[in-house]
């Protein structure tokens, strides 16, 4: 008999019924919550006069409507201008109160991206199993746990119930493999991956992330790529646990200590795949192979390394992608053949669940120290993605760098990756941003997302327009 | 929820692939803190020539008459005829709320991204997947017949056309159940609560550090 694969085991150890028809319930280990998907979940469970199963399970973080900017920030809750916004953080406020729910309120110095501080704070921990309102909670699956979105009625039916009711998935494995050059980061891996498999390559399965490239990449890192498994249509993404994991996990205010710390490490190194087990699918790449990439279209999947150009709607294959393309440049602003080095962003964002940690603002560093942006560039949002990184962050002065080169250093949240609080493009505005969605009107109505790394963006930054972040130094 | 049994209703079109829940239902609709009232602005982006706020009275907007749900053929449509990966992107079940409360029960695609998939059975909307060309030539159908009407029948499992042919279709029997009775699955899920308390007690002794450190 093969052996299992990493999801196979997290599955297991997870499972409280197996029911005829395939489904399962599955034990839920953590849940985070955040303000936008969960005031229905606890309007539900008031309605039918239901209690959270296990409070300890649970952990709430403001973040897609908060401000950051600091003054407007330095209000708390009722500082938010916006009154729809300030609302459903009250909301969130005092849901957790009603329901003895810890939450990590605005502006405490642990506040941030629920999946920035999920990790960081230790409340993910390797072999879990993490839910939370929204599909970036495959970023988890970093340490070895078993993480994936929920929409809001499981919210609600994991409050209650401490389960879920799901179906196992398909293993797939994507396999890099060789080395990674200098200046291409794991966000890079993750557009590479998606504009091989595409948007939907990855639906129905759990991906495993392997291969030597995913081995030395930091922890960091591997939350870049498995934050991105959503965009390639994989409702989770994972990577077995080594030393990297552990040593990351040591010391964290919620993980395990003393005896149970020793208890959880022995069982934690048995979270990875074994060499016998199959998967249904395999993708390999090879790390050298990977260029910077950038997105030029509406969709993650349409992403090219930096010296492509623009595809022809013509030369698509079927109708559909004739179409698809077609629109897209329509929407983008673009033409076809256009060289992704001849887009000029007018603004910058770096931050996100996908590229907000102290790694993703180092990289970023590195590009602008001792240079300033091109006068062309309306704005560049530096958004960290938690209050802990912007301390550690500011501890390295990396936050004089950035301000220095004239852009702007703003308080924890989610800002311009969806624009739920007042950063956003205008309408037509290009923007090289470090988020996950390049979709219309994502960043703002109207507003043209080109996804890219952190020093990339940052490159751009500098440059006024797309640019190999390996040849700044000749190019600027 | 509202059950599911037989619907029939009209077919509009949903002409692109990999429709976003961004594109179904823009963030800045995201800040309601209520279940309903999404209707307005499902494909708010699509569907008006402006930007949409929260709170807004829709109707004295103006509507894009390139996009089909704005054309009189299409009035009162409550099947949605779509492309591949449909609903992918953000976990927003504001996505299957908006095209519920705007009167969507059912939508038709060659495949759906996994989570709205899951959202959209707990809302009282059956997604149904059909291979690519069957998809194809509903639409063909679809487009040349003013008036496009489709009968759902769940306990069936098929899809009656105007002509008279039938479509067959798969769907998961304890999701099948749940919609043609309007269940509630927290409840369902509850009456395993003893099962749930037995496999805490067995892994609290194995994987204690998972208990307790949060309170």
């Amino acid at each position: 008999m093969a052996g299992q694969t990493l999801y196979d085991k997290l599955w297991q150890q997870h499972v409280v019924e197996s029911r005829d028809d395939g489904t399962a319930l599955i034990y839920i280990d953590r849940h985070l919550l955040h303000e936008v998907t969960s005031p229905q979940a606890f309007e539900g469970l008031r309605l039918a006069g239901r209690q959270p199963w296990r409070l300890d399970a649970n952990l709430a973080v403001p973040d897609h409507n908060v401000p950051t900017d600091a003054a407007e920030r330095s209000g708390g809750v009722d500082g938010i201008v916006d009154p729809v916004s300030r609302l459903q953080v009250k909301t969130l406020d005092d849901n957790c109160g009603d329901f003895n729910i810890v939450e990590i309120p605005i502006n405490d110095r642990r506040q941030g991206i629920v999946h920035v501080v999920g990790p960081e704070q230790g409340a993910t921990l390797p072999g879990m199993t993490v839910v939370c309102g929204d599909s970036h909670t495959s970023t988890h699956g970093a340490l070895g746990a078993l993480a994936h979105g929920i929409g809001t009625s499981e919210v609600e039916h994991v409050l209650a119930t401490q389960c879920l009711i799901t179906r196992k998935m398909k293993n797939m494995l994507v396999k890099v493999d060789g080395q990674l050059q200098p200046g291409v980061s794991a966000k890079d891996v993750a557009l590479a991956v998606i504009g091989r498999i595409g948007t939907a390559g990855g639906t129905g399965y759990a991906i495993e992330f392997g291969g030597e490239v995913v081995r030395k990449l930091t922890m960091e890192g591997r939350m870049t790529l498995c934050n991105m498994s959503i965009e390639a249509g994989a409702r989770m993404g994972m990577v077995a646990v080594d030393d990297t994991t552990i040593d990351y996990v040591k010391g964290r205010p919620y993980a395990p200590t003393g005896e149970q710390w020793e208890q959880a490490v022995a069982a934690w190194r048995e979270l990875h795949s074994d060499a016998d087990a199959e998967f249904d699918t395999v993708i390999e790449l090879r790390g050298e192979d990977i260029q910077p990439q950038v997105t030029w279209g509406t969709s993650p999947e349409m992403v090219l390394p930096v010296d492509g150009s623009v595809p022809d709607p013509e030369a698509q294959p079927t109708a559909t992608a004739k179409e698809a393309v077609r629109r897209a440049l329509e929407y983008m602003g673009l033409s076809a053949g256009q060289k992704i080095t001849d887009i000029r962003p007018d603004r910058v964002f770096i931050g996100s669940c996908t590229n907000s940690r102290i790694e993703d603002l180092r990289a970023a560093a590195d590009v602008v120290r001792g240079r300033k942006i091109a006068a062309s560039i309306k704005q560049a949002l530096v958004v960290p993605g938690s209050g802990e990184v912007k301390a550690q962050a500011e501890a390295e002065g990396l936050d004089r760098i950035f301000i220095d080169a004239g852009m702007e250093w703003r308080e924890p949240g989610c800002s311009m990756c969806l624009a739920m609080n007042a950063d956003k493009l205008g309408a037509g505005e290009h923007c090289a941003s470090t988020s996950n969605r390049n979709f219309e009107g994502r960043q703002g109505f109207g507003g043209r997302t080109h996804l890219v790394s952190p020093a990339m963006a940052a490159a751009a930054a500098v440059a006024g327009h797309f640019v190999d972040v390996r040849s700044i130094a000749e190019d600027v | 929820m509202k059950a599911f049994t037989v619907h029939s209703g009209i077919a509009a079109p949903m002409d692109r692939a990999n429709v976003d829940t961004d594109l179904i239902i823009p963030k800045q609709f995201l800040k309601s803190i209520k279940r309903s009232g999404f209707g307005p602005n499902l494909f708010d982006e699509l569907r008006y020539l402006d930007e949409g706020q929260p709170g807004q009275d829709c109707s004295k907007r103006p509507l894009n008459p390139e996009f089909a749900l704005n054309q009189p053929r299409y009035a009162g449509a409550s099947v949605l005829l779509a492309r591949e990966n449909f609903g992918c992107g953000s976990s927003r079940e504001h996505a299957p709320w908006a095209l519920e409360d705007y009167g969507f029960r059912c939508i038709i695609a060659p495949s759906f991204a996994d989570i709205f998939f899951n959202n959209c059975f707990k809302n009282g909307v059956l997604p149904i997947a059909l291979p690519a060309d069957t998809v194809d030539s509903l639409f063909e159908a679809l487009y040349a017949n003013e008036g496009y009407t489709l009968e759902i029948d769940l306990p069936a499992q098929v899809i009656r056309t105007p002509d008279g042919s039938s479509v067959a279709f798969e769907v998961e029997p304890f999701r099948k159940h749940c919609l043609l009775n309007g269940l509630d699955d927290i409840g369902l899920t509850l009456e395993s609560a003893d099962a749930i308390r037995a496999f805490e007690v067995l892994y609290r002794e194995r994987a204690p550090w998972l208990f307790g450190s949060i309170r």
